[in-house]
């Protein structure tokens, strides 16, 4: 080999190898992030946004949405986890609490996160939170209850056909997961 | 700089030849396929019948894993880099590959990580069990411990990957002969490029996705976890950005192949040259926006669904271009029909099936009702077996004369070819029937109306299998002995490793040939 083409070969060794070095980042650092505001765009997987700072606006009164409530545990989460009410019309643009109950039966303290869902997928940009118990750890006493407090105000610019937006909880246990992120490095 | 070479076991360990190195990754991809295929028997045979007769549930999982990764990454994707080292140098006229001492190196790891891989096997918990695609949180939050070796073993064949595509890129831009110009190189110089080019794309993302699996299990990230933040449907969009292209990693190279054997037994040349090297370029470009169609399921705004829809069949435009250019390379040809043809024409028309099967998968709507069951399941068995495994066997036959000097017996290669050819046949296409009647894929038993359609697929796997074995016999055959092979080999074929003595002498072209 000429030590022209030696030089060559290495150079495009090293572009190559950059190249899948940024390619490797992409997925590691790029991808999530990019995925996670797809999804706040779109509203893909029902995923809602964070907390929402109201602003004065009129309540239309001509509409009425029906809010769902659902309350699902993970797995082997052994919590009772249920809505105050099943269901409730509110009107669009009008700021509505609501309480999801909790109870640790179990003798130990546990955390729990509740993951926020909602379905039609595109109403999700027009369900708003201004307070939300999911935008916390939820920890526990053993044989304790609590009252996890909600408010949320649908859009006045939901879409038409939107009558029913369902809102669903899921409950996970965290316990360990907070465990294991204060002890390793 | 003339020299044979080495004696002993370090003429393996040590070398940088691009023919020993190629001869090391055929070798050690047949010894994969193997024990990939060991690993679909265990499957085939507990189907053979309904209910659980042979092994438990929780090992057929580790089997439908270890069948599937050991198959694409140990046995397809080596068998293309060794007929790529192989074979590129002495297609473009050069005198090796650019980068020899990491040519070597990206061969040498690849036995440690499959080692790794199956050493799962006998860990405690077992080996990996949530399928080839590894979908979170079944690799994360429910995997068995081994999982840790997986990931590290997939981050090895990665980075053996990725050094070896550099290496291809920089033979085939850097060491062309003088008068080689792109578009004159042979079409399997050219689809290897451009896989090589897709490795590089994709390979790191495979990285970047077991290298977050790693961190959700041992170091308290949350990227797949919801309880965290995370959404285990990212994994899907992830792994699928790599997958995607992945399956043309699989079956560009065997474009390649047929496009070189073809119009050697039809006596003409290939039909349309610059439209395959475009069509091949189309299909890669499109492997990257149709990633989503492998999950049509998880929920997708309408509009999305229809995007990755219309996509996909557009697939269907360059690949028709290729199989019509292969057909219209036949036409009017002077054929005949060795071992090497067969399995070419077998490729040509088995894989429009399997493509075929594909656009059907591709219609979103319809995908809801054939997501996950056996039609999915005939599907990649007919694009990666008649495509990806016929191809590379077809290669073998083609080449092999050239490699060892002497020709293979003709008798044994066809009977391998139509054992083969029914055994998969036999195998996959019943599986046609049974997923559109609903039966689902991974699942060790299944309702007694599939009952019989899996006998004759069991039936027709021992057949596949037995063929290999005595294609196996015929090579080992061909290499101690046999009726000794001209320079040209075939009749009148085109390329420059048919201006090379057979067997190939252990250095070519270290003058470069004059290219007219």
């Amino acid at each position: 080999m000429t030590q022209s083409i030696k030089q060559s070969n290495r150079v495009l060794l090293a572009k190559l190898l950059a190249t899948s070095v940024m390619m490797f980042l992409f997925a590691l650092y790029v991808m999530p992030p990019l995925y996670n505001l797809f999804c706040e765009v779109t509203g893909l997987n029902g995923k809602t946004g964070g907390q929402y700072q109201a602003t004065e606006v009129v309540v239309d009164t001509s509409r009425v949405v029906k809010v769902q409530f659902l309350a699902t545990n993970n797995e082997s989460m052994p919590w009772g986890f249920k809505p105050e009410v099943q269901s409730m019309e509110v009107h669009p643009g009008q700021e509505v609490e609501v309480r999801y109950l909790a109870f640790n039966p179990t003798g130990e303290t546990m955390v729990a996160q509740a993951v926020p869902s909602v379905v039609p997928f595109k109403a999700a940009e027009y369900f708003h939170k201004t307070e939300c118990f999911c935008f916390n750890q939820q920890p526990l006493d053993g044989g304790e209850n609590a009252e996890l407090p909600l408010r949320f105000i649908v859009d006045q610019d939901v879409p038409k056909q939107v009558h029913t937006i369902t809102l669903s909880y899921t409950l996970f246990d965290i316990t360990d997961k907070i465990e294991l992120a204060s002890t390793s490095p | 700089m003339a020299h044979g070479p080495a004696k002993g076991i370090t003429r393996w360990l040590y070398t940088t030849n691009h023919k020993d190195i190629g001869t090391m990754y055929l070798w050690f991809s047949f010894a994969m396929f193997l024990l990939g295929g060991v690993f679909a028997l265990v499957i085939r045979a507990e189907l053979f019948e309904p209910g659980l007769q042979i092994v438990e549930p929780e090992f057929f999982n580790q089997m439908t894993t270890m069948h599937g990764l050991v198959m694409v990454f140990g046995a397809v994707m080596p068998a293309f880099v060794g007929l790529a080292n192989w074979m590129v140098p002495m297609m473009i006229g050069a005198p090796d590959m650019a980068l020899p001492r990491m040519n070597n190196w990206s061969f040498w790891i690849l036995p440690f990580a499959f080692a790794m891989l199956a050493s799962t096997l006998f860990m405690e918990g077992g080996a990996p069990n949530f399928g080839w695609t590894f979908y979170a949180p079944l690799s994360t939050t429910y995997a068995p411990p081994s999982v840790t070796f997986f990931i590290f073993a997939v981050h090895i064949m990665g980075a053996s990957s990725i050094m070896g595509a550099i290496n291809i890129i920089a033979t085939i831009l850097n060491m062309r002969a003088p008068g080689m110009t792109m578009m004159k190189m042979p079409l399997f110089v050219w689809t290897w490029l451009i896989t090589a080019y897709l490795l590089i794309a994709v390979m790191p993302v495979l990285a970047g996705v077991v290298t977050m699996m790693l961190m959700d299990i041992h170091f308290g990230t949350s990227f797949f976890d919801a309880a965290g933040g995370g959404d285990p449907v990212l994994f899907q969009h992830v792994f699928w950005f790599f997958g995607h292209p992945e399956v043309y990693i699989m079956i560009l190279p065997a474009f390649g192949v047929v496009s070189q054997i073809i119009p050697t037994f039809a006596r003409k040349p290939l039909f349309g040259y610059a439209s395959m090297v475009y069509a091949t370029s189309s299909i890669a470009f499109l492997s990257f926006i149709v990633w989503a169609h492998h999950m049509f399921t998880v929920g997708m705004p309408v509009a999305g669904e229809l995007f990755f829809m219309y996509a996909t069949m557009l697939i269907a435009v360059p690949t028709g271009v290729k199989v019509f250019n292969w057909v219209t390379t036949m036409f009017k040809g002077s054929m005949t029909f060795e071992t090497p043809m067969l399995f070419s024409i077998a490729f040509v028309i088995l894989f429009t099936i399997g493509g075929f099967s594909g656009l059907m998968l591709a219609i979103a709507p319809a995908d809801f009702q054939y997501h996950d069951t056996y039609f999915v399941v005939a599907h990649f068995h007919y694009v990666l077996v008649p495509g990806a495994i016929f191809s590379i066997t077809a290669a073998v036959y083609y080449w092999l004369p050239k490699w060892c000097g002497n020709m293979y017996n003709e008798v044994m290669g066809k009977t391998h070819f139509w054992m083969a050819f029914i055994g998969l046949n036999l195998t996959f296409f019943p599986m046609h029937f049974v997923g559109l009647a609903g039966m689902p894929r991974r699942i060790p038993d299944y309702a007694l109306q599939f009952a019989d359609f899996n006998m004759y697929a069991s039936v027709g796997a021992f057949l596949f299998g037995a063929a290999q074995i005595l294609f196996l016999f015929n090579v080992i055959a061909t290499i101690r002995g046999g009726r000794k092979a001209t320079d040209e080999v075939w009749e009148n074929p085109e390329g420059l490793e048919w201006t090379v003595p057979s067997p190939a002498p252990y250095h070519t072209f270290s003058t470069p040939p004059d290219v007219k």
